[in-house]
C-alpha cells in the first residue's frame, strides 16, 4: 500500500508538466492552430525560470519569468503562423529548433548550478485522506495549480461564451469572421495561452521536478504532450487522465528497477516513447473517432478579407 | 496603415531571395548578439563564417559535414514535396549507423572489396526499416507521422545507447561506451588524400542529382508533387497516396540510413553515442532553405555544415558556448519562414481615408 | 431622398489585383422592397454584397443607410446597423447547436440567458413558418433547415435588410415556394430584401425591382414582372453571346453501365451514405441526376470513379465488373470523370495546364518508362486548348489563373479528347459564364452523339431538362426512379428531390 501510494504520487508529479503543456496546447488547437513548438517553448520556460531563480532567489518571480518566456516564444510563432499565415508545421518546427538552440545558449553558463526547488505543501485535512491525500494533496504548489487550471479550462470550454467563441473559430474561421468574430485575436490569445502554459511546464521541470538546468531537459515531453492532445481527442478531462498515465509510463523504469528488475536502463528509458506510439495507434486506427472532435480548421492558416 | 495583401501571382524572385535575406538577417542578429555579449562582432563573425573554410583542410571538413546533411536532406525533400512530414531523419540516421556498425563488427576479420558495400547496405536497410515503421503507422493505422517519427528518433537514440553499452561494446575499450574500431576493409576511401573528406560527399551529391531527375523528369516525381500540392486532385487522378507515402518514407530512410552508415565507416570508424550532432534535424532546415530543389539543398547543406564547424571554432577561439550553432540554425529557419510569407503576400501602405476620386498623383501629397 | 429609402449605393468601386470587380455601381433598395441583384457569375454580385455586408471595403463610392452616409468596416458593424446576410455556403458551425450558433451572433448580454433565447428562436421561427428546434446540432440538419437557421438568426438580430445569396440553388421546388411565402411576409412587414440570383423565372415571380450587373457595371434596371426572361438575360450576357444550346434528339444504343444495389458508407465526417442505388446508362444518352447538394452526389461520383470502393452491390461497365478497380484502371476502360470542384480536384491550382493534362491523361502515351514525355504533354494540352476554345495565354498558364468557365472547358476537353465511353460530369456549368456554359453543353452533346454515355449530376433543373433523355433524383443517398424527360413534370421531380419515392419502386424503374 505504501509503495502504491508512493508510485501514484510520483506519477502525478511526473504527469504534471505534461498536463500543463497539453492543456495549453489543447486551447491552442481548439482555435485551429497547431503549434509544434511546444518543446522549444518549454525549454525556454525552463531555462528562464532557472536563471531567474538562481539570480533573484525567488521562485515566484522565476515562475513568472518562465510564463513570460513561453508567451514570448508563442508570440513569435503567432507572428509567423497567424499574422503571416505561414505553414503551421514548419513554423512550429522552427520554434522548437530555435528554442532548443536559444535555451542551450542562454543556459550554457548555468549547467551544474543548483537551487532549492518547490517544496511539498500538505493541504490540511485533505492530505489526511488515505492514499488520495498523499497522492493529490501532499504535493507542491504547481501541482495544485495544474489542477486549478484544469478545472478552469473545463468550465471555460463547456460553460462560457469565450469557449463557444474558441470552438467556433477553430471549426470554421471563415464562418466565424462572417459572424463578426475576431478570428485573429482569438487565435493570438489561444496561442499565447498555450505558450504561457508551456513555459510553466518548463518551470515545473527546472524548478520542481529536477531543480537544475541541462540542455534538452524536456526530453521530448513537448512532443508527447502533442500526442496526448490527439489521444485525448481534444477533451480536457481525457488530457488529465492521459497526462497521469504518461507520467506513470515515464517513471515505470524507476519502479521496475526498484522492484529489482534487471534490465538495461537504456531500453527502459524508451518506454514513454513506445507508450506514446502505442497510444497513438490505439486511438488513430479508427479515423472516424478522432475526426469527430478534431477542430476542423486545425493546421490551416487563415487570412481575413477575400 | 500597413496591409498584408495576397499577390495576384506568387513572387518567384522572393522565392529565391528569401533564403539570402534570411541569411543576412541572421548575420545581423549575430552581430547584435556578439555586441551584447561584449565580444568583437567582426572578429566573431569571421571566426564563424570565414576562418573555418580558409584552407584546404577546412574545406574538406566542410565537405565532411555536408555529406550527411545532403544525404538526409535529399530524402527529406522527397518526403516534404509530398507533404509527408517526416521529422525522423535523425532516427533513420542513427539506425543506419547502428545497422552498419552491427554488420561491420561481425565482419571484423574479413577483407575484400565486398565488405564495405555490405556494411553500407546494412545501414541503408536499417534506415529503411525505421522509416517503414512510421510509413506503416501512417498508411495503415492513420497515426500522425510527425509524432511517430519524433518518438522513433528517441527510441533509436536509446537503442543506439543500449548497443554501445551492451552488445556492441568494445570489451577492451576501458569501459567507454563505444564499439571496436572497424577493419580497414569496412572503411570508406578518402576523396582527398591527407584530409578526412571521404566518399560520403559523393553519395550526397549523387542523391541530390537523383532528386533533381526524380522531380524534373519522372512521372512518380510528378505524382509526389500532386499529392503534396493537392491531395484531393491526387485522389481524383488515382495517384495512390499510400504507395507514394511509402515511397517517400523509404527513400528518406535509405538516404539517411546511408548517411549514418557513411558516418561510422568514414570519419569515425566505430560506433559512438554522439555519432550525430543533430544532422537529421538540421537537414530539415537544409530542405526548407534549399527550396526543396537539388541545387538549393546543395548550397544550403554547405551553409549549415558551416554552422557546425563555425560553432566549434567560436568555442575554441572565443570561448563561446557551442550552442551558438543551434541558435544560428534556429534563427535562420525562423527568418526564412518570415521572409517566405512575402512570396505569397506583399505589404502595401494604405491611407486610412479613401477619396472617391482616382488621380495619378501620389496619394501622400493629397493627404498632406 | 425619401425616408422610405433603406439602402443607397453610389458609385461603388472595388478593385482586386488584375480585375475591377465593381466599377461604379449605383443601387437603391426601398423599405419593404424585394430587390433582385442579377448577373452572371463573375459580374460582381458577390463582391457588391461583401461590400454591403462589410466583409470587404470599397475603394471608392458611398453607402447611404436610412438616409445617412455610413462606413461599414466589418460584418459586426453591418449587423449592428440591421443588415443580415444569408450566405450561399452557410456560415454555420456544424458542431454547435442551433441556439449556440445564433448566440454567437448576438451581443453577450442578449445571449446569456439560453432558455430565453430558445424561446425567442421558437417564437420567430414559428411566426414565419420555419419550424426549428434550438437544441438540435447543425450537423444533423438538412440544407433547407440550415438556411432557416441563417434566416432566423438575421431576424432575431432584427435585421431590416436581408441579403440572400442564391438562396434557392440548394432547395427543392417545394422548399422554394415555402421560402418565397416567408420572404413575402417579411416584405409586407417592412423588411427589405436583396435577392441575389441568376434564375430569372424566380426573380420574375418574387421581386419588385431588379438591378442587372455585367462585368462589374450596372447594365440595366427593370421591373422583372413586366419584362420577359429573355430581355433580362440579354441584359446579363450582352448581345453577342448565345444564350442556349439547341439539343437534338438522342440515338440511344445498348446498356453500357449497369449499377445494381450500390451502397457506400460515406468517408466524410458529415457525408451521406449511398443506399441501394440502381440505374443503367445506355450508349449515346445523357442521364440526369437532380438533387439538393449533399444528398450523396459526391459519394456516387466517387464510387463510379473508383476513389471510394462500393461496400455493397455491383458496378459493371459493358459486362466488366468494376467494383475492385482503381481510378486508373477504370480510366483505361474508358471512364472519364469531371468533378464538381474544378480547382483543387479536377485540376491542381498551382500547376500549369500542361501538367494538369498529366493528371488524367497519362495513359495517352504521355509517359514512357516512368519518364514524362514533355513534348507530347504539351501538344496534347495545346490540342485541348485549341479544340475547346480555352482562353488562356498558353499551356504554361497555371490552372488557377483561368476563369471558372475556361478551366471547366479545359477539364472537359481533357476528358473528351481521350474518347471516353462513359463520362460522369458533376455540376459542369456551376459558376460558369453563359458563353462557356453553352460551349460545355455542346461538348457534352457532341460526346453523346459519338456514342458515349453521360451521367450529368446537377442542381440546375433547367440544364437537366434541356440536355437529358432521362432524369432521376438523389435524396439522402437513395436514387429515385429515372423517368423520360418528356414525361416528367417539375413537381414530380421536386417530390423525388425531397425523398418522395418508394425504394421498391426505385428498383423496378431502373431500366
Amino acid at each position: 500500500m505504501e509503495l502504491l501510494t508512493n508510485i501514484l504520487a510520483a506519477m502525478v508529479v511526473a504527469g504534471t508538466p505534461l498536463l500543463l503543456v497539453a492543456l495549453g496546447e489543447l486551447i491552442c488547437e481548439r482555435s485551429g492552430v497547431l503549434n509544434l513548438g511546444q518543446e522549444g517553448m518549454m525549454l525556454m520556460g525552463a531555462v528562464a525560470g532557472f536563471v531567474v531563480a538562481l539570480t533573484t532567489g525567488s521562485l515566484a518571480v522565476a515562475v513568472f519569468a518562465s510564463v513570460f518566456a513561453g508567451i514570448g516564444m508563442a508570440l513569435l510563432f503567432a507572428l509567423m503562423a497567424v499574422t503571416l499565415a505561414a505553414n503551421q508545421y514548419a513554423a512550429g518546427l522552427a520554434l522548437t529548433i530555435f528554442g532548443t538552440g536559444l535555451s542551450a545558449f542562454v543556459g550554457a553558463g548555468f549547467v551544474g548550478e543548483s537551487i532549492d526547488g518547490f517544496e511539498r505543501v500538505a493541504i490540511p485535512l485533505l492530505s489526511d485522506i488515505p492514499v488520495i491525500g498523499r497522492v493529490l494533496f501532499h504535493q507542491d504548489l504547481l501541482v495544485y495549480f495544474s489542477l486549478v487550471v484544469f478545472a478552469g479550462i473545463w468550465l471555460f470550454l463547456h460553460h462560457s461564451r469565450g469557449g463557444l467563441l474558441l470552438r467556433a473559430v477553430g471549426e470554421d474561421p471563415d464562418a466565424a469572421n462572417a459572424n463578426g468574430l475576431k478570428v485573429l485575436v482569438v487565435r493570438y490569445l489561444a496561442v499565447a495561452f498555450g505558450g504561457g502554459m508551456a513555459g510553466l511546464a518548463g518551470a515545473y521541470l527546472s524548478l520542481a521536478y529536477t531543480p537544475m538546468w541541462t540542455e534538452n531537459m524536456t526530453a521530448g515531453r513537448g512532443w508527447i504532450a502533442l500526442a496526448l492532445v490527439v489521444f485525448a481527442t481534444w477533451r480536457p478531462e481525457r488530457v488529465l487522465i492521459g497526462a497521469w498515465l504518461f507520467g506513470a509510463a515515464s517513471i515505470l523504469h524507476l519502479v521496475l528497477q526498484g522492484l529489482g528488475w534487471r534490465a538495461s536502463t537504456e531500453l527502459l528509458a524508451m518506454l514513454p516513447y513506445v507508450v506514446t506510439i502505442l497510444m497513438l495507434v490505439l486511438l488513430s486506427w479508427n479515423p472516424a473517432r478522432t475526426r469527430l472532435n478534431t477542430p476542423l480548421s486545425l493546421g490551416q492558416p487563415y487570412r481575413p478579407g477575400r | 496603415m500597413l496591409l498584408l495583401e495576397r499577390r495576384p501571382v506568387d513572387s518567384s524572385l522572393m522565392r529565391w531571395a528569401s533564403p539570402v535575406l534570411a541569411l543576412v538577417l541572421t548575420v545581423m542578429t549575430g552581430f547584435v548578439l556578439f555586441l551584447a555579449m561584449g565580444k568583437d562582432p567582426v572578429e566573431g563573425l569571421t571566426f564563424f563564417f570565414i576562418t573555418p573554410i580558409s584552407d584546404l583542410i577546412g574545406l574538406a571538413e566542410l565537405g565532411l559535414k555536408m555529406a550527411p546533411l545532403l544525404l538526409c536532406a535529399a530524402g527529406l525533400t522527397v518526403c516534404y514535396r509530398a507533404k509527408v512530414w517526416n521529422i525522423g531523419a535523425e532516427g533513420h540516421f542513427l539506425m543506419g549507423a547502428l545497422g552498419a556498425s552491427a554488420v561491420a563488427v561481425q565482419l571484423m576479420d574479413m577483407s575484400g572489396f565486398w565488405v564495405l558495400p555490405v556494411v553500407l547496405v546494412a545501414g541503408i536497410l536499417a534506415g529503411m526499416l525505421w522509416a517503414a515503421i512510421a510509413a506503416g503507422l501512417k498508411t495503415h493505422l492513420h497515426c500522425n507521422e510527425i509524432l511517430t517519427t519524433i518518438m522513433l528518433n528517441y527510441i533509436a537514440l536509446n537503442l543506439l545507447l543500449y548497443a554501445v553499452h551492451g552488445p556492441l561494446k568494445d570489451p577492451y575499450g576501458f569501459g567507454f561506451p563505444q564499439s571496436v574500431m572497424f577493419a580497414e576493409s569496412a572503411l570508406l576511401p578518402d576523396l582527398i588524400p591527407g584530409t578526412r573528406l571521404h566518399l560520403g560527399l559523393a553519395f550526397g551529391l549523387l542523391a541530390a542529382v537523383s532528386v533533381w531527375v526524380l522531380f524534373a523528369r519522372s512521372f512518380i516525381g510528378f505524382q509526389l508533387n500532386v499529392v503534396g500540392q493537392d491531395q484531393r486532385a491526387a485522389a481524383f487522378a488515382g495517384f495512390g497516396a499510400r504507395r507514394l507515402t511509402w515511397f517517400a518514407f523509404l527513400v528518406g530512410g535509405a538516404t539517411a540510413g546511408l548517411a549514418g552508415a557513411s558516418e561510422v565507416t568514414g570519419p569515425i570508424g566505430q560506433l559512438v553515442p554522439q555519432v550525430s550532432p543533430g544532422y537529421g534535424y538540421t537537414a530539415i532546415i537544409v530542405v526548407f532553405l534549399g527550396r526543396m530543389h537539388a541545387l538549393g539543398i546543395i548550397a544550403a547543406s554547405a551553409l549549415l555544415a558551416l554552422t557546425f564547424i563555425g560553432g566549434e571554432m567560436l568555442q575554441i577561439a572565443m570561448n563561446m558556448p557551442k550552442a551558438v550553432t543551434g541558435l544560428f540554425q534556429g534563427l535562420l529557419l525562423f527568418y526564412l519562414l518570415t521572409c517566405d510569407a512575402f512570396i505569397h503576400y506583399r505589404v502595401r501602405l494604405r491611407a486610412p481615408v479613401r477619396k472617391p476620386t482616382r488621380v495619378a498623383a501620389p496619394a501622400a501629397t493629397q493627404e498632406a | 431622398m425619401t425616408a422610405a429609402l433603406r439602402l443607397k449605393l453610389e458609385n461603388i468601386v472595388k478593385e482586386y489585383p488584375g480585375c475591377r470587380a465593381n466599377d461604379g455601381i449605383d443601387l437603391t433598395v426601398g423599405a419593404g422592397e424585394i430587390h433582385a441583384l442579377l448577373g452572371e457569375n463573375g459580374a460582381g454580385k458577390s463582391t457588391l454584397m461583401k461590400v454591403i455586408y462589410g466583409v470587404v471595403q470599397p475603394d471608392e463610392g458611398r453607402m447611404i443607410w436610412n438616409g445617412h452616409p455610413v462606413t461599414v468596416d466589418s460584418p459586426a458593424r453591418a449587423r449592428e446597423m440591421g443588415i443580415g446576410m444569408v450566405f450561399q455556403h452557410f456560415s454555420l458551425f456544424e458542431t454547435l447547436t442551433v441556439a449556440e450558433n445564433i448566440a454567437l451572433g448576438l451581443p453577450a448580454d442578449e445571449a446569456r440567458d439560453r432558455r430565453k433565447l430558445d424561446q425567442r428562436i421558437r417564437e420567430v421561427s414559428g411566426r414565419y413558418g420555419m419550424a426549428l428546434d434550438p437544441r438540435r446540432y447543425v450537423s444533423t440538419l438538412s440544407v433547407g433547415e440550415r438556411q432557416r437557421v441563417e434566416i432566423v438568426r438575421c431576424l432575431i438580430q432584427e435585421s431590416t435588410l436581408l441579403i440572400l445569396d442564391e438562396p434557392t440553388s440548394v432547395l427543392t421546388p417545394q422548399e422554394v415556394t415555402a421560402l418565397f411565402a416567408t420572404l413575402r411576409q417579411l416584405s409586407s412587414e417592412g423588411c427589405s430584401i436583396l435577392f441575389i440570383s441568376h434564375k430569372l423565372e424566380e426573380v420574375r415571380s418574387l421581386c419588385h425591382n431588379a438591378t442587372v450587373l455585367r462585368q462589374g457595371k450596372v447594365s440595366g434596371d427593370c421591373r422583372p414582372g413586366e419584362v420577359s426572361a429573355a430581355d433580362i438575360a440579354r441584359l446579363m450576357v450582352g448581345d453577342d453571346t448565345p444564350i442556349s444550346t439547341q439539343v437534338s434528339a438522342a440515338q440511344t444504343g445498348d446498356v453500357l453501365l449497369d449499377v445494381r444495389n450500390l451502397g457506400c458508407k460515406s468517408r466524410a465526417p458529415f457525408g451521406t451514405s449511398l443506399t441501394d442505388v440502381n440505374f443503367q446508362l445506355r450508349q449515346g444518352e445523357i442521364v440526369g441526376i437532380a438533387g439538393v447538394a449533399g444528398n450523396g452526389q459526391d459519394e456516387l461520383l466517387k464510387a463510379l470513379s473508383g476513389e471510394i470502393r462500393a461496400d455493397w452491390g455491383e458496378i459493371e461497365l459493358d459486362g466488366v465488373r468494376m467494383n475492385a478497380l482503381s481510378p486508373g484502371q477504370r480510366r483505361k476502360l474508358g471512364v472519364a470523370i469531371v468533378p464538381e470542384e474544378r480547382l483543387g480536384r479536377g485540376a491542381v491550382p498551382g500547376m500549369s495546364l500542361a501538367e494538369n493534362a498529366l493528371l488524367t491523361a497519362s495513359g495517352q502515351d504521355l509517359v514512357g518508362r516512368g519518364m514524362i514525355r514533355f513534348g507530347r504533354v504539351r501538344s496534347f494540352s495545346r490540342e485541348v486548348i485549341r479544340r475547346f476554345g480555352v482562353r488562356c495565354i498558353g499551356e504554361d498558364s497555371t490552372a488557377a489563373s483561368l476563369s471558372g468557365g475556361n478551366l471547366q472547358k479545359y477539364i472537359i476537353g481533357r476528358e473528351a479528347l481521350q474518347n471516353p465511353r462513359m463520362l460522369v460530369a458533376s455540376h459542369p456549368t456551376w459558376g460558369v459564364d453563359v458563353g462557356s456554359a453553352v460551349a460545355i453543353h455542346e461538348a457534352l452533346v457532341a460526346l453523346r452523339d459519338e456514342g458515349a454515355s453521360i451521367l450529368l449530376v446537377s442542381e440546375d433543373l433547367d440544364e437537366l431538362f434541356q440536355l437529358c433523355s432521362r432524369i432521376g433524383a438523389l435524396c439522402q443517398g437513395r436514387l429515385s426512379p429515372l423517368a423520360r424527360t418528356a414525361e416528367l413534370s417539375i413537381e414530380q421531380l421536386g417530390e423525388w428531390m425531397a425523398g418522395g419515392f418508394g425504394s421498391a419502386e426505385a428498383t423496378h424503374a431502373a431500366a
